[in-house]
Formats: C-alpha cells, structure tokens, sequence
C-alpha cells in the first residue's frame, strides 16, 4: 500500500501557490477537491488548441452579448434611409448598412443577445427533459422505459425544422414560441443517449452498493447517474447548439421567429436575400456571424468529447 | 445463545421468466454462527456470488428461507435492514462511483440513514481501514486498487452493521495488497465481533479467512467441510480433491492427458 | 537446460511512456535471453511484465516508445527489421496468446475461417489443406468435436474452450517462441489446469521455447523451467523454478510469504514492506 504518499494536510496547506495548490494530490476540502478537478479540466482544454479556439469564440459571443451598447457604433433599428445599402467600410458603416439604412455591424452586435438567450434556453430545457426521460425510462426499464421511450420515437420520428414550424404555426410567431418550439424538437436525442448511458451504469457494482446502503430509485437516480450521464450529455449539446442556431435563423428566415425590427441573424439574412447579387454583405455579414458562432460550439464540443471522456481522464 | 446469525435454508434462485427459465441456485442450506466465518468456494456459474446477491436483497427472484437472527427476510428490504448487512464487492475499480470523493462515498451511507456526526465518523472509518486523512478528498482514480478496496471495506462499515458478505474481495488485487486486505478483514471481525460470509474461487484465501466452507457446483453445495478438514485434505468429493490440487499449482500428473 | 541454443536474446530494454507528468517508465533496461525452454517472468501489476512481452514483437502503442541495444531472435536483431518483415515474424514465428480470449477473437467470423486464415497467410496453403490443417489443431488442443467448434462463432465458446482454440491458431504455424501473457488468469482454476496441460505438452513435444507471464508465483513456478521476477521495470532476481523457494531477494521471499497457504495457517500474512531501494538497484541480467 502506498501508505509513504499519505502527509498531513496542515503541513502541505499553507504557503503554497495558488497552482500548487490546484495542482494538489491531497485535497485539504472539497472546495479544493473541486477546484483541482476543474483545474486539471481547464489545463486539458488549453492543450486543445482548437477547443480552445471554439471556447475563446463563445466568449466573444458572450462579451458582444453583454457589451453590446459599448460595441455597437449605431442604434440597431434607428433607419437613415439616406444611407441605405451603404456598402461595408464607407460613413462609418464598417459592415455597411441593410435597406432601411441600419448599420449591419451594431444589429449583428445585439443580435448575438438573441442568439445567445436562444441558446441558452434551449440548453437548459431540451437537455435537461431528456435526461430526466431517459435516466429513469433507463433505469426503471419495464413498462415505464417502453412508453417513454416510445413518445420519445415519436418525435424523433419528425424532421425538426417540419416540427418546430408546426408548434410555431400553432403557437403564433415570434421569438418565445420558436425558443418554445426548438426545444420541444430538440429533446429526444438526449432522452435516448441518456438512457443508453444509463443502461450501462445501472447494473455496475456501485450503483448495487448505494442500493445496499438503502439508497431509494430517486436517489439513485439523481445523486449517482445524472453525473454520469452528464459529459456526454454536455458533449452533445455543444454540437447540437450550431444546428438550433441554424433552426432559429430558419426560423427567422420564413418570418416565424424574431419579428422586426428585431436584428435576428436568420432575419437579417432573409431581409438580405433580395439584394444578395448586388449588395451581397446585406444577407453575408449575419451569415458570417451564423457560421462562426456554429464553428465555435462544433470546435469546443469536438474538444470536450475528449476532455470529459472518463476513460482518458486517468492521472 | 445458539441461534444462527445467519440461516439459509433451501434457497432456490431463478434467472430468467416463462419457459426460458434457469435456475442458478438449487436448495443451498447453511448457518453461520454470531462472530464466525463462512466461505462459499466454486468457479465462476457455481452460483455462489447468486447466493449472496441473493441474501442481500439484490436479487428478488428467490424461495426458501433467509434468516438473520431469527428473523425471517422478504425478497424486499426495509431501510433497516441495511444497517444490519452490508457487502464488499470484487473489483475496486468497479465498486466506487468514478466521480464522487472518498468523502462523499463516505459519507453518503450516513446522510441516507439521518446519522450524525459526519465528520467525526468519515474521519475515524478512514483511520480505522489504515487510510489517513490525507485521502478524505480524493477521486477513486487517485487511488491505487488497494486503497480503494480500503475505502470500499469502510463504506460498508459505515453503517456499524454485524454482517459483512465479501464477495471475493481480493481477486482484483496483487498477491502482497491481497495479504494486507485479508490482515485488515480479520482484525477488523476480531474488533467488532463481525460475522463474514465470503465467496472466492480461492481455496488458499478461503482457508486462511473461513472456520466452515461449502463447496458449490453447479447451483448446489457438493460438500461442507471444515478448514481443519481442507488443510488436511481429507475432501470427500472428486471436485473438492481437484479443487484442492489446482490450488496448490501445476502439477502435470494430475491434470495431463484428461479432456474437458 | 538440454538445449543450449538461445532463441531470443533482449539487452538493455527500455518502454517509455509520455505523460502530462512526465515520462513513465514501464521497462528500465532489462537483459534476459530464452532458449528452448519454459521461461516465467513473474511480477504485479505494474512492474513491466507484459510491456515486455509485448517489446519482443514491437507491439508498443505510440506514444509509447521502446529501446534496446539488442532483440535479436535466432541471430537475427529484430529491431533492424521493417514493419513488413516483423509481421512475418508475428504468429509465423514468435506467437503470443493474450489474457483474454474474447478480446483476441473477431466476433462475427467463425472460430474454424479465423484459424485456418492465420495459417494461410503465413503458409499460402489452399483452402482445403488450411481447414485440414485447423481441424487437427482443434483436434490437438484437445476439443473434441473439432468440426462443431471451427463452424462456431466465438461468443458461442466457453472461455477454457476460447483460449484453447487462441492457442491453436497462435501454434497453427509453428512457431519458435510462444509469448503467452497471463494465458489462464481469466478462467477457472481447474479449467485452467487443463489449458496448461494442453500447452505443456504441446510446447514440449514441438520443442518450442515459452515465455510465460503472470501475477501467479505459485503457478509460474510449478510450471516453468527457470522463472524471471520483475518489479518496478526491473529484473530484480532469476532462479531456477525448482529453487524458488530459496529465492534471495527480499521482493521474492516477501511475496511468497503474502501468499496464504492452505496446509500452513497463520494468524496473520506477512506484508509485503516494500524498500525504495529496489527500484534503484541494478537490474539482474537473466541470460540464463
């Protein structure tokens, strides 16, 4: 036994290094504990240069999403009719400015507000209900897993963009309703990955072992296997999230989503289409902004794929 | 006293429904004694992990009698139940949720039952299996399959139960870690006046741990013997005899020339 | 030792493995050789046993990397060979049989297609001679419905009868050298008895050369010729298998003690103390 790593904490605990002590074997608390692991985590994700790109991305969307009065050089939806389809570069407008004159830069700036509120909807919603499907259609099996299962079939069985635009059309337009609507589509892949994770836990020895200790189904499931499931859930969505971006501009694109004069990218671009031969940044500009953003969310997720693998996280 | 801590009595376990049914387990009795030592020996199909999942209220699907101090169990278990037995399973590696502290793994048999006192106790089961403090914070992937056999020899004693069901406890582990495993086991009986009941394919293991040991085969106790009798080699049965002589190492007289 | 000719010959082995901390080093320059004879080497997890098992065909994964002054089989180093070249010597002339069977064996082709394949391809023999060849190595092995077995799919195979047929295909081409690396540890002991009858013999009546690696002291040294102990990649003693019982080193003579032994009880095993020095000493050169 390696008895000769053991040392006392209170001689390893004071006057270190912050890394040092992130960096430590013998975690003195659980905040530590947590702090290491996060650590070891973040260290992983700065080995992963393009993980890291895709990180340093959503950033960017984020800070343009709460900056967006200090970045913006115009008002989004103040319209100069004079200046209309200014091309890219010319009076002030850098990215040039759409047919009512609105600067294309400042309305890509706070739609990032829109795409990242879409974002993170539908990330706590359709993520969250197909983990609860799936764990417990997974571990309770029987008659319980073959219904829940089956409705989950069901949606699944739908083309999203075909489902998303019939709870929209039967909701009413606008931006809640399309939020309301992606998640509704987005959830089954979840439910079954969560499930098929589950399937492979449930009959480990230490899910028997929290079950001798009189652990009920709840407890199980909530304490022991939502943290196992979790990677691969997170992993998932990360890559999904380019495909609800993309879901919500079509939305935005046959007029079901964000309303004018929202500055919604998917509507930006749908605005734009009409002039797209000869003022192309007008529907380019919001397009750029679509694919970075989905290259950010495609990068990171690729990256933590291998940084949350339980398998590879050997020390 | 003489009554049994624990009794078996004609246990049958089936696996499977309708007509695709297997019986696993086929009539196995048997006593274990307040503060003894039972060992369950066979290979792996004999049953006996079945025996003891069976006991533990992991598998449901079984007849016939269980019996701890008197007290007849239902396939389904009280809370309180747990507090009375607990189990050390095979495979360290395997037994230890992969993203929970020692400290939660710990603690969490306590928060289950409403025990106080966390602290004090998580710290004193550690110092009790010889980990220190030092380890309270650490993912079972810091730990070697030694230690973690140590933290999984303390969560079962968390509960302070009397019972203690060892399923082959060591296989997982190196011959020198096996020894101190086994040390640990049979100090911690003798301190807390624990009765064992242990499973292994291990003859070596089972006579150094177990007074009284079964030999199953097949779902069925072939022989009962004592370990006075196993270290004399006085096994009646065929089976037990090549048990006992594959136990001791290779030895080409015996075993060349005969087909499986 | 009858025979005098060495068969393979490793000096100064090195496997290194890069890690975030550092590198790890699994062998740390072990020389042995082994002739036609029954070779064990024996150690715990982590002491670099089946590293080097895996060396002497240069199978290490990168980034793992391996160094040796000298693997030369039959005169011939083999670390001058080109990856072409070494697959002819793999399963043609040095065989190895791993731990588990149903890790080794393709799924969803039949037992009787995946051996009569490897023969094939180091042999060229025609279809017919190949299954001819198969069903008497079946036969060898000691399975007694040959022709059941070479028409069955692996998962349909017990795990004694799967590594049985492992060691058939491995010894279908005649090799020199077998490497078997904890061959029996995943089945049941006297299951396990049997497959080591089967090999002994079969070794011994080829007159091949076996290396043979385990966990299992007990096992190694009722079964082999002459037994390599490792620890902490390093060779720290090498003894005729009969004199194991008198082994010097105190890694040796503590890990015989741990073992618990059915016709000598005691209270309590002696445990193992390990002193920091051993993984600083000298590895023991096991030429013979």
């Amino acid at each position: 036994m390696n008895l000769d790593t053991q040392q006392s904490p209170e001689t390893a605990a004071p006057k270190q290094s912050l890394k040092a002590w992130l960096n430590s074997d013998v975690p003195a608390s659980r905040f530590q504990a947590n702090m290491v692991q996060l650590y070891s985590g973040w260290l992983k994700l700065v080995a992963n240069p393009l993980a890291f790109l895709g990180f340093l991305i959503l950033v960017g969307l984020l800070a343009s999403a709460v900056f967006a009065p200090w970045l913006a050089t115009a008002d989004p939806v103040a319209q100069d009719l004079a200046a209309r389809l200014t091309p890219p570069g010319t009076d002030g407008f850098i990215l040039g400015s759409d047919e009512l004159g609105r600067d294309i830069y400042s309305r890509i700036i706070y739609g990032s507000r829109i795409t990242l509120l879409i974002v993170t909807l539908v990330a706590v919603t359709a993520p969250v209900f197909g983990l609860l499907v799936g764990t417990f259609a997974g571990y309770l099996g029987g008659w319980a897993d073959e219904v829940l299962m089956r409705v989950t079939d069901v949606f699944l069985a739908f083309p999203k963009l075909v489902l998303a635009l019939a709870f929209v059309a039967a909701l009413g337009a606008g931006i809640e309703n399309a939020i309301l609507a992606i998640s509704i589509t987005a959830w089954p892949p979840y439910a079954r990955i969560a499930r098929a994770e589950t399937l492979t836990i449930r009959n480990s020895d230490f899910i028997s072992a929290v079950r001798l200790q009189g652990a009920g189904t709840l407890h199980i499931i909530v304490r022991h296997i939502w943290p196992l499931c979790l990677s691969s859930i997170i992993v998932r969505m990360t890559l999904d999230m380019a495909g609800i971006i993309l879901t919500a501009a079509g939305l935005g694109f046959l007029g079901l989503g964000a309303q004018p004069p929202m500055p919604e990218w998917g509507a930006m671009i749908s605005a734009g289409r009409k002039f797209i031969l000869d003022q192309w940044w007008v529907a380019t500009m919001p397009g750029l902004a679509i694919f970075i953003v989905s290259l950010g969310f495609n990068l990171l997720g690729d990256g933590l794929r291998d940084i949350l693998d339980p398998k590879k996280s050997k020390s | 006293m003489n009554q049994p801590m624990l009794e078996v009595a004609n246990l049958n376990v089936y696996f499977g429904e309708g007509g695709d049914i297997f019986q696993a387990v086929d009539s196995v009795s048997f006593k274990v004694k307040k503060g003894g030592s039972y060992g369950l020996v066979g290979e792996s199909g004999s049953g006996k992990s079945t025996v003891l999942r069976a006991i533990s209220g992991l598998i449901a699907d079984w007849d016939g009698r269980i019996c701890v101090e008197g007290e007849v169990l239902e396939p389904k278990r009280e809370k309180a139940f747990y507090r009375k037995m607990q189990m050390v399973f095979q495979d360290p590696y395997a037994s230890l949720h992969p993203r929970h502290t020692v400290d939660r793994i710990l603690s969490e048999p306590l928060g289950l039952h409403g025990i106080g006192d966390v602290e004090t106790r998580v710290l004193k089961a550690l110092d009790d299996v010889g980990l220190g403090k030092a380890f309270r914070f650490r993912y079972p992937h810091q730990l070697s399959g030694g230690q973690r056999q140590r933290v999984a020899v303390a969560r079962a004693l968390m509960l302070e139960p009397q019972i203690l069901l060892l399923d082959e406890p060591t296989s997982a582990l190196d011959v020198s870690v096996q020894a101190e495993v086994l040390n640990l086991l049979s100090d911690l009986r003798t301190e807390r006046n624990l009765t064992y009941l242990m499973v292994t394919h291990d003859l070596a293991v089972v006579a150094h741990m177990c007074e009284e040991i079964a030999v199953m085969s097949h779902g069925k106790v072939v022989e009962v013997m004592s370990v006075e009798q196993m270290r004399r080699s006085e096994p009646k049965e065929a089976y037990t005899r090549e048990l006992l002589m594959a136990s001791k190492g290779y030895d080409p007289e015996f075993f060349a020339g005969e087909a499986v | 030792m009858s025979e005098q000719e060495t068969l393979l010959r490793v000096e100064d082995l090195w496997v290194r493995f890069p890690t975030r901390n550092g590198i790890v080093e699994a062998v740390r320059g072990i020389s042995f050789a082994v002739g036609r004879e029954r070779v064990g080497i024996v150690g715990e997890s982590g002491s670099g046993k089946s590293m080097t098992g895996r060396s002497i065909l240069r199978l290490i994964r990168p980034p793992g990397q391996m160094t040796a002054k000298e693997i030369s089989f039959k005169g011939d180093n083999l670390l001058d060979y080109s990856e072409r070249q070494m697959r002819d010597v793999r399963g043609h002339k040095i065989s190895m049989v791993m731990q588990d069977p149903k890790f080794s064996l393709n799924p969803v082709m039949t037992v009787g297609k995946q051996i009569s394949e490897a023969y094939r391809l180091h042999s060229g023999a025609s279809r017919g001679d190949a299954k001819r060849k198969a069903l008497e190595m079946l036969e060898a092995v000691q399975i007694r419905e040959p022709e059941r077995v070479y028409n069955s799919y692996p998962h349909e195979v017990s795990g004694g009868m799967g590594q049985r047929i492992m060691i058939a295909m491995m010894l279908i081409p005649d090799p020199d050298l077998l490497i078997a690396d904890e061959p029996t540890s995943a089945l049941d002991v006297t299951v396990q008895m049997r497959v080591l009858a089967i090999m002994d013999k079969l070794v011994k009546d080829r007159g091949m050369g076996l290396i043979f690696i385990s966990h299992d002291l007990q096992l190694v040294s009722s079964f082999c010729d002459r037994v390599i102990i490792m620890y902490g990649g390093k060779i720290v003693e090498t003894c005729k298998a009969s004199e194991l019982h008198n082994a010097k080193h105190p890694y040796t003579r503590g890990l015989l003690a741990a073992l618990p032994q059915i016709d000598d009880p005691k209270a309590k095993l002696a445990v193992l103390d390990r002193d920091p020095v051993w993984r600083d000493q000298e590895s023991v050169v096991a030429y013979d």
